[in-house]
């Protein structure tokens, strides 16, 4: 009977968590706050969240906790610091003559447990310097890596993942 | 002071196609599919952003449907090159040479041997067609 009610409030927590999000896109893609667009938006984005409460969205295994939303923010900061990173790195392979890559795939493994958490994470390795996450398999992650360092898995794992899944960790667990 | 919002915004724009200028000269560049993705994928992620970013700096009435494009960018983005890689790597597309190590690529043929010695029925095939 607990773990009924457990499941249930987990049900209703997502199709809340669902219609907010859909209502927030709803507005910021209309641009106004009138009193139609409010009433056609929870209209429909309360239907949609009613019939897929099992869609994954944003905020679906996000622990709303005040250090969450503030590992979010320090997450969003060292993202496009290295998303700028990248791409000067890249700009310089690109332009110097001789091409200097060392290209290969390796294996990591990720302590996150949560689909969301995961695939956050697998989205950041893609942006991030040089990396590119072409498989996932459980909790590892095989990435294409330009510029080759090391082969190891926890060599590896030091460089490419620890810097994300500190903040993800708090995030999404 | 809008003079110079339109200036950084002018900048942007400039920033953000070199980016993808890049990018460009990347996908002609690089040696394989997985480069060529790494150099797409990034490029047009940053470059977008940043033109974006331009755009909604010069048309500052955009700005938030600028700003939900762009999360959309960041979160498919990725994903679609992720796809795609696996899908390559899937098919046996050739790697460039240069290429030291492939993991994902070991262990499939591993677990591909694990299978077959585990099935008695493949090996019994393989000696039909040998005697053949």
């Amino acid at each position: 009977m607990l773990t009924n009610n457990k499941s249930n409030v987990f049900v209703k927590r997502r199709v809340l968590v669902m219609f907010a999000t859909l209502l927030l896109f709803w507005l910021m893609l209309q641009g106004s706050l009138g009193f139609d667009v409010i009433f056609i938006g929870i209209l429909v984005a309360g239907l949609i969240a009613y019939l897929y409460p099992s869609g994954l969205s944003f905020f679906t295994e996000f622990r709303a906790t005040p250090e969450a939303f503030k590992a979010g923010f320090r997450y969003y900061a060292y993202f496009f610091k290295e998303l700028v990173k990248s791409n000067i790195r890249l700009a310089s392979v690109v332009l110097s003559p001789s091409l200097p890559i060392n290209p290969g795939i390796v294996k990591v493994r990720t302590k996150l447990k949560s689909k969301m958490g995961r695939l956050m994470l697998a989205n950041s390795i893609t942006l991030t310097p040089g990396t590119l996450t072409v498989e996932l398999k459980d909790e590892w992650i095989y990435v294409h890596w330009v510029l080759m360092e090391s082969d190891d898995i926890e060599a590896a794992t030091r460089e490419i993942v620890s810097g994300f899944e500190s903040y993800l960790e708090v995030m999404y667990g | 002071m809008s003079a110079f919002i339109d200036f950084l915004g002018g900048l942007s724009l400039l920033a953000g196609s070199a980016f993808l200028l890049f990018g460009g000269l990347g996908l002609v560049r690089m040696p394989d599919i997985f480069n060529r993705i790494q150099a797409g994928t990034k490029t047009t992620t940053l470059g977008t952003l940043l033109t974006l970013l331009g755009a909604a700096m010069l048309h500052p009435e955009w700005s938030l449907k600028l700003l939900l494009i762009g999360v959309f960018l960041i979160f498919t983005n990725p994903l679609s090159s992720q796809v795609t890689a696996c899908t390559a790597h899937y098919r046996g597309i050739k790697k460039s040479s240069l290429t030291k190590v492939d993991r994902l690529a070991d262990d499939e043929s591993e677990s591909m041997e694990k299978s077959v010695s585990k099935n008695p029925d493949s090996e019994h095939k393989d000696k039909e067609e040998a005697e053949l």
